[in-house]
């Protein structure tokens, strides 16, 4: 038995270069278990983060009991993140929604669906009476719904309501990497596979805390670490997170300065001759342009810049430069940071100079931080059009036309669908006047907290709320509406390397909760929304039939699922799109030929211009004749928004532990996970806590120009000048006559990378109090992960004990 | 030679541009994209106003007396609201057209004059010029339906 709390990695299964990955099937099973007490199992994948890794549910006696990993998956090879192990647990907590809330005064009172959705058709009836009406609704979405939720919750917002106004907390998590792909290669969709990880000889981590954020990924990665011929590691993270501590050469940047660290490793990699001459030549654009901007940045100069030694810069770049088969992975450092685009487009242009992609081990991993981020992108609930289309090619929205028999001016396409920030900004000035949130907890999780109350508390806004539980945004609702979850219902979705899985419904939802599909369907059905020819717009009543209607959408895209069904998904291991007639198995690389997607007629943007986001029109992209060369795109360095002054002396950076997933919603529910790490924290470098008198353990306070919260220190290996706070907590789990500040949202800066409208969490500028003595009590920071104490502090170790038991492998 | 006036003139420009970007970043100041990104250009057009002084010295020497009603006033101040933005950006852009324009004329003189230094400046800075004017029509068509047929 294996202690997943202690040990959220579990046993090494250590492999070879081109070796297949071992299998090592994780199993929890609650209540003491065993595999005879389970009545069957049914078939999905993980929901607690991106990875993708393809799971079974556990049933006895109508209730889910446990889970598996499932060995044939191409992804997980059995194994189950501590999140995913523990994490279902939430679907029986007794606090579940289970009837429809609607608002009474300063009450929320339970009622019937008919009250609650009546209340919800009347209002959108009547704002989308008169000209303009369209513009008063606004959804806000999640990365945690299935695909066919998001296409139907699509076509209702396009070709229904005609509204811009959608987008999903995907915004938070990964619109940098689907900004970063189009820009660079024409469309969205992940170049490599995660089989990479098994061909590589070196893997460079850029601002990605991967053992915390995708636990089995980093497992395969460990595996490969302890293997004969290991791959080399570069870790680029201020904190010393189990990434960075593992790598061979660890750059612990500034916060903000991703951009000028990356021209200076690609300034070193032309400059030693490190660079693919024949590829940039036959498949890239911009060389010229690249090679005048990073000239800029020798290393001196970024050691300035990002405060890391210049040897390690140099360090680093000949790892980088003399692999031959390198994998990178980014996420968060560099997506919610200052000009978060350019930094991610500066990983696309090292493996376009080195002509590292589209072969095993050169891959690229622009990472989601949830599990069904990719389907937002593809089917047009977030801020992209359905099928990857441009939202300024004609012809693109033409067929969107046809498909949904609408007019083409129906469906809003003057500028590009609007971004999550403008949503609640136009909330904030009273244009927008319903705004629905689906599966997504804003209160806690959106920057500069008490502006996003203040918003969601104005009367004139109707606010709808679709969840699982009286998150602190339902609180806030005047409709509230039930929402089934994983394990309730049945859909697909979408890993970030491409990878498609089936999730099955296991066991029925509580009370009178209903599937999100069923929800947007209820409405659609309603509003009798109705096509060109005066029939219903929307005549599906289940998701599989929604399914096959996507695979129309996505027909002759870069996202082709033609050649999946549900048929197919079931008993497999998960299919990797584009899947056609031509490719029934799917596709594992992207690019194999150095052919991008970047033709004008194809391509999903014409792109933009990376400091200020300006859109650049069709005659200027065709005169660049791409010819199918990928970009490579360039800036100089500029510093965040936000820097520290005297009165702010502290950079802020936010983010996850292996434990917790967002707001807490599910794994705050979990008790193993819960119990793992309570409580917020904030971490000190050693010398920082010693200028401000701090110790572990201390009640401290932090603050911001936005806000201030209370947090018991962590001094740990953070570098100096930065502080860390976990993004997890916010108050439903608090006495309402108790609460003290301690989301960290309540500091961090409302502002936006220009191309991916990304917020900027990681750059706020906070000053630091001592409020209270620890008196010798750590603080409640787990002893796993980036938190970890030094070897010689008196803090007890993070474990599960017996209640955290799962089986691992052979057991 | 009149290259002194029109480099002045360009100078100006510049200056009143940068001085316009910052207003409207205040007065605009609860739509962060555009404080953000006004100040960012605000410190682009000091950049160039810097870039320039070296020449329009070098030019005064040789420069006769200025001309009558050279110079022009495009911005009187922001305004508030949804459509008070519009307007702001809307000025902001003609301001910016006048820059980008100019860039072109006294390039046009540097051929003339055989000047390679100027001629290395203008072409620098008339690119991002440009880019000015895209990325203020850019948020400008995003804010228009808004503005102008939903807002109250």
């Amino acid at each position: 038995m294996v202690d997943r709390i202690a040990d959220p990695w579990g046993e090494r299964t250590p492999y070879g270069p081109g070796q297949e990955w071992p299998v090592r099937v994780d199993r929890y099973l609650a209540d003491g278990r065993g595999d005879a007490d389970v009545d069957r199992w049914v078939q999905s994948a993980s929901v607690l983060h991106s990875n993708g890794d393809a799971l079974d549910i556990g049933v006895a006696e109508g209730r889910i009991v446990g889970v598996r990993g499932r060995a044939v998956d191409r992804i997980n090879r059995g194994r189950v993140d501590p999140k995913d192990l523990y994490g279902w647990q939430a679907n029986h907590s007794p606090d579940r929604l289970t009837r429809p809330l609607v608002r009474d005064g300063d009450r929320l009172v339970e009622t019937d669906w008919d009250t609650a959705m009546g209340r919800i058709v009347s209002r959108s009836k009547e704002l989308l009476d008169g000209p303009g009406g369209w513009g008063h609704f606004g959804f806000y979405t999640t990365g945690q719904l299935f695909l066919e939720e998001y296409y139907a919750l699509g076509v209702i917002g396009k070709a229904g309501l005609g509204t811009p106004h959608m987008d999903g907390n995907t915004r938070l998590c990964t619109a940098t990497a689907a900004a970063a792909l189009k820009a660079s290669f024409g469309t969205d969709g992940q170049p490599g596979s995660y089989t990479d990880v098994d061909h590589c000889d070196a893997i460079a981590l850029w601002g990605h805390n991967v053992a915390e954020t995708q636990t089995v990924l980093w497992m395969r990665m460990l595996d490969r670490r302890r293997g004969p011929n290991p791959p080399t590691m570069l870790a680029v993270d201020p904190r010393a997170t189990p990434v960075a501590r593992e790598a061979d050469v660890h750059l612990a940047v500034r916060n903000g300065t991703n951009v000028a660290l990356m021209n200076g490793l690609l300034r070193e990699i032309i400059r030693r001759g490190w660079y693919d001459h024949d590829y940039v030549d036959a498949h890239t654009l911009g060389f010229d342009e690249l090679c005048r901007i990073t000239d800029g940045y020798p290393p001196q100069r970024v050691a300035d810049i990002c405060d890391v030694p210049a040897a390690d810069v140099e360090r680093a770049a000949e790892l980088l430069g003399t692999s031959q088969r390198l994998l990178s992975t980014v996420l968060q450092g560099f997506y919610q940071s200052n000009q978060a685009t350019a930094a991610a487009c500066a990983v696309n242009n090292l493996h376009l100079l080195r002509g590292m992609i589209g072969r095993p081990g050169a891959g690229i991993y622009q990472m989601n931080g949830q599990p069904t981020a990719q389907n937002t992108r593809e089917t047009g609930a977030d801020g992209d059009l359905p099928g990857l289309r441009n939202w300024d090619n004609e012809r693109h929205i033409e067929e969107l036309a046809r498909l949904w028999n609408v007019d083409m001016d129906t469906i809003p396409h003057w500028a590009p669908p609007t971004h999550a920030m403008q949503i609640f900004r136009y909330a904030e000035q009273g244009s927008i006047k319903l705004l629905w949130i689906s599966a997504t907890n804003p209160a806690v999780s959106l920057p500069d907290l008490s502006r996003i109350r203040r918003i969601l508390k104005q009367p004139e806004l109707f606010v709808v709320v679709q969840d699982l539980f009286r998150t602190e945004t339902a609180e806030l609702a005047d409709v509230v509406l039930p929402a089934a979850t994983w394990g309730e219902k049945t859909g697909t979705f979408t890993s970030v390397d491409r990878t498609v899985h089936i999730s099955d419904k296991a066991v029925d939802p509580p009370g009178e909760a209903r599937s999100d599909l069923d929800i947007f369907l209820d409405y659609a059905r309603r509003m009798n929304f109705r096509d060109r020819d005066g029939q219903p717009l929307i005549d599906w009543s289940g998701p599989e039939e929604v399914f096959e209607a996507w695979k129309e959408c996505s027909r002759g895209r870069p996202c082709d699922y033609t050649g999946i069904t549900y048929e197919k998904l079931r008993g497999g291991s998960g299919i990797q799109w584009p899947c056609t007639d031509e490719h029934p198995d799917g596709t594992e690389r992207l690019y194999t030929d150095g052919t991008f997607n970047t033709d004008p007629d194809y391509c999903e943007t014409f792109g933009q211009d990376l400091v200020t986001g300006a859109e650049f029109t069709e005659p200027e992209y065709r005169a660049k004749e791409p010819n199918g060369r990928a970009f490579l795109h360039t800036v100089d360095y500029q510093p965040s928004p936000e820097v520290p002054d005297e009165e702010h002396p502290l950079l802020l950076t936010t983010g996850r532990t292996v434990y917790q997933f967002h707001t807490r919603t599910k794994t705050g529910r979990a008790p193993q996970l819960n119990q793992a790490a309570p409580d917020v924290w904030v971490e000190f470098n050693a010398a920082d806590a010693a200028r401000f008198g701090i110790v572990e353990g201390d009640l401290v306070g932090v603050s911001s120009a936005r806000g201030a919260i209370q947090a018991r220190a962590r001094l740990c290996g953070i570098r100096p000048g930065v502080v860390f706070l976990p993004f997890h907590y916010g108050y439903f789990d608090q006495d309402p006559a108790d609460r003290t500040p301690r989301a960290a949202n309540e500091l961090t800066i409302t502002a936006w990378d220009p191309v991916s409208k990304q917020p900027l969490f990681k750059v706020a500028a906070v000053a630091v109090t001592k409020l209270a003595d620890g008196r010798g009590v750590p603080s409640p920071a787990p002893t796993v992960g980036g938190s970890a104490p030094p070897a010689d502090a008196d803090v007890p170790p993070t474990v599960g004990g017996p209640a955290a038991e799962a089986t691992s492998g052979k057991e | 030679m009149h290259l002194a006036h029109y480099l002045g003139l360009l100078h100006r420009a510049q200056v009143n541009l940068a001085d316009a970007f910052r207003q409207v970043a205040d007065a605009h100041a609860e739509e962060p994209d555009i404080e953000h990104l006004c100040q960012q250009q605000a410190k682009r057009c000091d950049a160039y106003a810097e870039q320039l002084h070296p020449f329009v010295v070098r030019y005064s020497e040789d420069a006769p007396d200025e001309p009558d009603r050279l110079y022009s006033q495009l911005f009187t101040g922001t305004r508030t609201g949804g459509i008070g933005l519009l307007r702001d950006l809307q000025d902001l852009y003609l301001m910016a057209a006048e820059c980008d324009i100019t860039w072109t004329v006294v390039g046009q003189a540097a051929y003339g004059v055989r000047d390679k230094d100027l001629l290395a400046v203008v072409r620098r800075c008339e690119g991002e010029t440009a880019i000015q004017l895209k990325w203020l029509r850019t948020r400008m068509k995003a804010a228009a339906p808004q503005a102008l047929v939903v807002a109250d």
